[in-house]
């Protein structure tokens, strides 16, 4: 065997055992773009199926699966993991940290995560995706023939522990692990926002844990949750489904506004403008999310108080909203705005995502809403906030973080390019989709019958989803036509947080000592007040890392072979894969394993090498 | 072109959802002129210039501005939610009494006077229209009075379903288990589109209805031909139609009924040579009829109606068929 092969087998087991956060990060960063990928081909497929009247592109049947499959990946295994990726990468270094509390955690949520989207997407190969939408309604998902839905509730549910794990890990690292001077009221709003949206997972996804489990029970184990003839009652997964799924909308839009509130202060070199206001306008946000689920059932008959009560609450979100919109307008008011690709897209989201808000009361509006519901007026909003402010914050952070994270620079001239392309083609998809529903188009339709006046805008929605298409083909090839652009890259923006401080890539141990934190926005203050490097509050020292486990996949891998096992009701199959798990956990129980710790002559080294 | 679009009500319940939607919309776009017209004026007037090295002010915040930029969408948003509620509660109360509920006991002005109740109910992938004060039952087609309010009581037998008439009124959902109830009002005679509008199957997209109002006169009559149809009407007009006639009872009959015979488990044929559309969709012509007998799969994937072969039905049977069926009739 050559040297190189040796060395590429231990590049693959590194990467597969590592618990370095960073790596972590980007194992999340890059598996999410490529589902990414993949449901926005599956975009694409809808797109072209709807571009002309009664087309036969896709048939019914593989058109209802990928619409499940576009949303379910999506939200699920692309947006969050992406965001995950971020959090993972950037929050200890905003903060700090060496590292997160629970690194081993870390590695099983992101096999968990990987497993769970793998498991997902098996369903094309056995026999058909689920074809109920992403939102799985009983009882069309519990009478779902095929398996298609049994693959969607256990590649959700093994994600969502693997989720799960990872907000109590966020959790935990935000409390605990923040360096001396950091209080929670010097933390840069990407970490409050993730500190939010980590709160909201703890809280919503047992509720979706819930639902999956009964609809997994209905399907596979003869039970009868959602049974109507046998005393079930279907409206009830609807209750559990958004009980999650509102605050899951939080949780994918957060950490976009976090990263906002990263990217307009540094491109306008000022102070986020109110700070305080932000944070606890982000703190109203995540709590409201949890108090409004039931603006999505304003047609299932729950009757005029709840309706009316669910409105107003709803209403009232747009008001800590708009603070956010205020607070970033008036920090860029007197700034010195630079425009990047990473603030063409901050800037994009302002009036993109206002105009996705201002549907958003208009849906609330109860009696209006019966109009809007489940019209394509409804898919407009929802992308108009999901793409106009997830997507773009997603694309403001990539070309933000970029360098921190692959030690490159994008080109910022293919990514203008990238940005104008995706923000054109965005508006043209789905501004018409605004009008469609109210003239009179359901969403989640196949195809639609020719001579309902529904043609030309159809087509012209179209036209946009090719334009993003070919617009994220550009910043693939960005991203490898970069890599040389490695120069400036441990500060390229004349950073504000703690993460610019050291250099890029960014050593495994991140800080060689602890830095001292004296204000809101730590480096811009050392450099406008100190040496214009952070203050360490610790001697140069060994530090403590963790080691490497295979365990966590070996964890994730047997829960997935029990997910096989439930799907196909094999119980031999069942009980091998939680033995592995169980073996794995064990082990894990009884192995003292206390980590390593970096010698100070490899610290030293490191600086030599960097000066 | 029949009435499809929300945007041009043409009934009492879609108008008070077409003004909300303008309230709203209005109140809206006032919030967008503000933010779009800030928004513009700081990235022209606070962008870099080149060789502009200043360091902006750093201000931290300002508790006047914040203090009106949260009060003020409040009010705003007050604005929208009062009338909203109100209209919410107008909109649910249907004006029928419920029952168990002492009529005498009820105020004399929130009573609705004339009224009809429809039970309208989702298959996969149709629609099943009862009327059961009048002992009907209808498919496909809902025919309605016009000026009069038209309580609908909305079932569903599979999955969930959404009843929706945009020109006439927003939508409630056909949930399994569960009854739910919606009214609207159609002043004008004419023929409005109503849509499926949840998820139901891989034919969702095919499961149209028509509301078909027309004056109280002619719904009198149409009543009453089909809760006990003519015997001129019903008996078929010519030699051919007798023997199509055979061929329905001995292959159709099961599924469809007509007048009192048959069964309800698809969609009724006693109006069926009034309808406009076949299967919800297709136009109605003799060769889409013949097409959609000999495969209904192929044309609304999912449907539960079986195909019909050369061997179950001939062509001569098939021609007989067709020539019964087009003089099923209750208005001529």
């Amino acid at each position: 065997m050559s040297n190189s092969a040796a060395s590429s087998k231990s590049v693959i087991w590194d990467w597969i055992t590592t618990v370095d956060h960073k790596k972590i990060g980007i194992l999340y960063f890059l598996t999410g773009l490529f589902f990414f990928a993949v449901a926005g081909l599956e975009a694409i497929l809808m797109r072209i199926q709807l571009m002309f009247p009664e087309m036969s592109f896709l048939g019914e049947q593989t058109y209802n699966e990928i619409l499940t499959m576009h949303g379910t990946m999506m939200l699920f295994f692309a947006a969050m993991p992406i965001f995950f990726g971020f959090m993972n990468f950037i929050i200890p270094l905003q903060i700090g940290a060496r590292d997160v509390a629970f690194p081993f955690l870390n590695n099983l949520g992101y096999w968990l995560f990987l497993f769970g989207g793998i498991i997902l997407n098996v369903s094309w190969f056995t026999g058909g995706a689920p074809d109920a939408g992403w939102t799985a309604y009983a009882p069309l998902s519990s009478n779902s023939p095929g398996h298609g839905v049994d693959f969607y509730v256990m590649g959700l549910q093994v994600s969502g522990i693997g989720t799960l794990m990872s907000g109590i890990n966020f959790l935990v690292t935000v409390i605990n692990m923040r360096a001396p001077g950091m209080s929670m009221m010097r933390m840069p709003l990407f970490t409050w926002s993730s500190f939010v949206t980590s709160m909201l997972i703890l809280f919503a996804f047992p509720a979706l844990t819930i639902g999956l489990l009964l609809l997994m029970l209905d399907r596979i184990f003869g039970g009868a949750f959602f049974d109507v003839g046998l005393g079930g009652n279907v409206v009830i997964w609807q209750h559990l489904f958004w009980i999650f799924g509102h605050p899951e909308v939080y949780i994918l839009i957060l950490p976009a506004f976090g990263i906002f509130s990263e990217v307009i202060p540094t491109f306008a070199k000022k102070r986020l403008f109110g700070y305080t206001a932000m944070v606890f306008a982000t703190l109203i946000i995540g709590f409201l999310g949890f108090m409004v689920w039931a603006h999505h059932m304003f047609t299932v008959g729950m009757g005029p108080v709840a309706n009316a009560v669910f409105a107003v609450a709803t209403m009232a979100i747009a008001v800590p909203t708009g603070i956010k919109i205020f607070n970033w307008l008036l920090t860029l008011w007197g700034g010195r705005i630079r425009f990047t690709v990473a603030n063409l897209f901050a800037l994009a989201f302002i009036p993109s995502f206002v105009m996705g808000g201002v549907t958003g009361v208009m849906l609330a509006t109860s009696a209006a809403n019966y109009q809007f519901h489940d019209t394509y007026f409804v898919v407009a909003h929802f992308h108009y906030v999901i793409i106009g402010g997830s997507v773009f914050g997603i694309f403001a952070g990539v070309f933000y973080w970029w360098p921190k994270m692959f030690g490159y620079r994008l080109s910022e001239a293919w990514g203008k390019w990238f940005f104008w392309l995706f923000l054109i083609g965005f508006h043209l998809t789905f501004f018409v989709q605004h009008f469609l529903g109210l003239m009179g188009m359901p969403r989640r339709i196949a195809s639609y019958l020719d001579g309902q006046d529904l043609n030309d805008l159809n087509f012209i929605s179209t036209m946009g989803a090719f334009l993003m298409g070919i617009a994220f083909i550009l910043l693939v090839i960005n991203v490898f036509i970069s890599r040389k652009n490695t120069t400036n890259v441990n500060d390229p923006w004349d950073g504000r947080t703690l993460e610019w401080s050291i250099p890029s890539p960014v050593p495994h141990y991140n800080f060689a000592q602890t830095p001292l934190v004296r204000e809101l926005d730590g480096l811009w203050f050392e450099k406008m007040n100190g040496d214009g490097r952070m203050k360490a509050a610790e001697p140069l020292d060994e530090i403590h890392m963790p080691n490497g486990s295979i365990l966590p996949f070996f964890i994730a891998l047997g829960l997935s072979i029990a997910s096989f096992g439930v799907i196909f009701t094999s119980w031999i199959v069942i009980i091998v894969g939680l033995l592995v798990t169980f073996a794995a956990m064990f082990i894990r129980s009884i192995k003292e394993d206390h980590g390593y710790h970096v010698p100070v002559s490899e610290i030293k080294a490191d600086q030599e090498v960097e000066k | 072109m029949e009435n499809l679009t929300a945007l041009d009500p043409r009934g009492p319940v879609a108008e008070m959802q077409m003004s909300l939607i303008q309230l709203s919309l209005y109140i809206m776009i006032f919030v967008i002129v503000i933010v779009f017209t800030i928004y513009i004026f700081v990235l022209i007037r606070f962008r870099e210039r080149p060789g502009d090295t200043h360091i902006p002010k750093q201000v931290h915040g300002n508790r006047a501005l914040e203090f009106i930029w949260t009060t003020i969408p409040i009010l705003l948003l007050l604005l929208l939610a009062i009338p909203n509620v109100m209209d919410t509660f107008t909109l649910a109360d249907t004006g029928v009494p419920e029952e168990g509920v002492d009529e005498a006991l009820l105020d004399e002005d929130e009573a609705v006077e004339d009224y009809l109740v429809v039970q309208a109910t989702g298959h996969q992938f149709w629609w099943e229209f009862e009327y059961p004060d009048l002992g009907i039952n209808a498919g496909q087609d809902l025919y309605i009075p016009t000026d009069t309010r038209i309580v609908v009581e909305l079932e569903a037998s599979d999955v969930i379903h959404s009843f929706w008439i945009p020109s006439l009124a927003g939508k409630q959902d056909n949930i399994p288990g569960i009854t739910n109830d919606l009214w609207f009002e159609a002043p004008e005679e004419g023929i409005y589109a109503g849509k499926c509008t949840e998820l139901c199957g891989p034919s969702h997209w095919l499961m149209d209805f028509k509301v078909v109002a027309v004056d109280p006169e002619t719904f009198a009559v149409w009543a009453e031909n089909m809760a006990e149809p003519d015997e001129e009407l019903t008996e078929p007009s010519g030699e051919v139609a007798v023997e199509g006639r055979e061929v329905f009872e001995n292959n159709c009959i099961g599924c469809h009924a007509v007048g009192d015979e048959g069964s309800p488990t698809g969609p009724n044929f006693t109006n069926f040579g009034e309808r406009t559309v076949i299967a919800g969709f297709l136009e109605y012509n003799e060769d889409n009829l013949h097409d959609w007998i000999r495969d209904p799969e192929s044309l609304k994937p999912g449907n539960d109606m079986p195909a019909f072969d050369e061997n179950t039905i001939s062509e001569d049977e098939m021609d007989s068929l067709i020539e019964y069926i087009n003089d099923l009739r209750v208005l001529e």
